[in-house]
């Protein structure tokens, strides 16, 4: 039940592998058009290299680095806290991931680390404010299942080789339209060869427009893909594909977009963070699945299994399904439990107010605001370079003192 | 000579096949403690937020006693029962875990325990101690499936019974509302 998708694996490896291909052909033949193939292919990998040694030592860094993210502790914020270490739990992975929360009022969620052992969960400070803990649930177990599933791992590799693939062609066509086509110096030196300098010339030039768009469909399809895998797995760990359900409903409505995402970015976030509302086809250029379908998956679910989701992913869609056969074998249908008491529509509007307070309390504690509450019921927030012992209550006057 | 050496590497290969099963059984074995011990964590984390809990809520319920003394008692039982076997606390915590629920509900009736900073906390706490039991509990169950598999199937079930290796118990919380499915009557 709990194994992982290997056959997945196999074939994810697979598409890296043809990107490489990909890669090293398009070298091989920009090489050939300006004189020598194997150059070429140096080239590429060089560049290939470059760009792996800057995602390797910085990948992680950069991402939680410009999304402006802050790590918190258990007392910070209990309820992501025992959230994230409940999926950690249900997934099974070895090692807690550390927990990040980005100051911003756009609602999204997203994953890094390469290696299960050494990854973090990130989440806005607005869709925290947003979610009951329930929802929470299914965004954290979402996050999760990229670690678990190491989708990170297979996004930065494709990334880099995607990234590679577009800055050779893009110069490579720089060098050409300057030098008025390179090809005219080789072969006035080769002499003899002219219909076979023609086809590497047309065979180069076509690479050098299709290898970038291609690389990019390979890159948006499998990253799709992953999503609904996600999916899949949030629902089996959580047992409540309701939660996920319903916090992507809530993500739906809201059309700010993340501040700091770019595009190099955006496969980790739980939804795109560029879409605007209302947005709901699919194109063959969007990093993720219309949120509409994957809330209808969801909800078309009979139990939490993976079975149960592959079901209602071709009830949903037509045709194959997502999950490989060999997962779903094993996987009986698993009943799915019941909500926590916390989802009660009764509660819902203290309950809002609730969770505002808590996460804007949350924000200025972590910018070292320190915060006093006076006997009159006034909260004071003093501001980290605040030097004096004591404060004046501005309602009635009481002296606090700073601890 | 030929039959003494066809004895012999009979012998070897006995000998490896002995080693090898031995050390698998240890392994699933060790995984089912090691589940267990995750489940153990949470239990114990649980019967010590239930005496705060009992206590907050006291002062707010001066007519609830009997629900008090109920979750009190089972908490008691449970802790009483720390070092039983799996399916003997799996039955004293259920027991347990039912008297919360039919606290939980009662606290629905109290406006003021729910505005309360330390109830709030102590049920997050409480909620989500509940659910890392229950996800760990699926884990430490499919080890013990596993487990037992090896110590009861042939041949691997003779290498047990020779050293001792006794099937696992499973982990289940059988609390009376956890059974019933929920009945709505449309009276």
């Amino acid at each position: 039940m709990w194994e992982q998708i290997r056959s997945n694996q196999i074939k994810s490896a697979m598409l890296v592998a043809l990107m490489g291909v990909l890669l090293l052909l398009l070298g091989y033949f920009l090489g050939l058009l300006f004189g020598s193939g194997i150059a070429g292919i140096i080239i590429a990998l060089i560049v290939w290299g470059i760009m792996n040694l800057v995602a390797f030592f910085q990948g992680d860094s950069i991402l939680l680095g410009i999304s402006g993210a802050r790590k918190i502790s258990p007392d910070d914020h209990p309820r992501l806290y025992n959230v994230v270490e409940e999926m950690k739990i249900a997934s099974g992975l070895e090692r807690m991931p550390d927990v990040y929360i980005i100051d911003d009022p756009a609602l999204n969620a997203f994953s890094t680390g390469r290696d299960p052992n050494r990854a973090s969960v990130a989440i806005t400070s607005g869709l925290l404010q947003k979610l009951n803990r329930d929802e929470l649930q299914g965004v954290i177990s979402h996050e999760v299942a990229h670690i678990k599933n190491r989708d990170v791992l297979l996004m930065v590799l494709l990334s880099v080789l995607l990234g590679s693939i577009v800055i050779l062609a893009w110069y490579a066509s720089r060098f050409m339209f300057l030098s008025g086509a390179g090809g005219g110096r080789s072969r006035s030196s080769s002499g003899g060869g002219g219909g076979a300098q023609l086809i590497i010339i047309i065979v180069g030039v076509v690479l050098m427009i299709l290898a970038p768009i291609a690389a990019q469909l390979i890159y948006f399809a499998v990253s799709r893909k992953r999503e609904y895998l996600a999916d899949a797995s949030s629902a089996l760990y959580t047992r409540y594909p309701e939660g996920l359900a319903s916090a992507l409903e809530k993500l739906a409505t809201s059309d700010t977009s993340v501040r700091t995402a770019n595009k190099a970015t955006a496969p980790m976030y739980i939804i795109n963070p560029f879409q605007k509302k209302g947005i709901s086809i699919e194109s063959l250029t969007s990093t993720h699945p219309p949120i509409a379908e994957r809330i209808r998956i969801l909800r078309a679910m009979a139990g939490a299994s993976l079975a149960d989701y592959e079901q209602s992913y071709r009830q949903a869609r037509g045709g194959g399904g997502i999950i490989p056969a060999s997962a779903v074998a094993g996987a009986g249908t698993m009943a799915l439990r019941a909500p926590s008491p916390e989802t009660k529509p009764v509660e819902e509007f203290p309950q809002k107010v609730e969770r505002a307070r808590e996460t804007s309390d949350l924000m200025w504690r972590l910018s070292n605001y320190k915060t006093i509450s006076c006997e009159c019921g006034i909260t004071l927030r003093i501001p980290p370079n605040f030097r004096a012992p004591a404060v004046r209550c501005p309602h009635c006057g009481r002296v606090n003192r700073i601890l | 000579m030929i039959a003494v050496w066809i004895i012999v590497g009979i012998i070897i290969i006995a000998l490896i096949v002995f080693w090898a099963t031995y050390n698998g059984l240890v392994r699933l074995r060790n995984q089912t403690k090691n589940d267990w011990a995750q489940i153990d964590v949470q239990l114990k984390r649980r019967h010590d937020l239930i005496p705060n809990l009992v206590e907050t809520v006291k002062g707010y319920m001066k007519f609830e006693r009997e629900t008090l003394e109920a979750v009190t008692k089972a908490r008691n039982i449970a802790t009483q029962a720390a070092s039983a076997g799996a399916a003997e606390r799996g039955k004293v915590e259920g027991e347990l875990s039912g008297a919360l629920a039919r606290l939980l509900a009662v606290v629905e009736r109290y406006p003021d325990l729910k505005a309360n900073q330390n109830f709030l906390a102590l049920q997050e706490e409480l909620t989500s101690t509940e659910n890392k039991i229950s996800f760990s509990r699926q884990y430490y169950n499919d080890a013990v499936l596993k487990y037992n598999n090896q110590t009861q199937m042939f041949p691997s079930n003779i290498i047990a019974g020779m050293t001792g290796f006794k099937a696992g118990e499973f982990f289940e919380v059988t609390a009376a509302e956890e059974r019933e499915a929920p009945k709505v009557s449309f009276t």
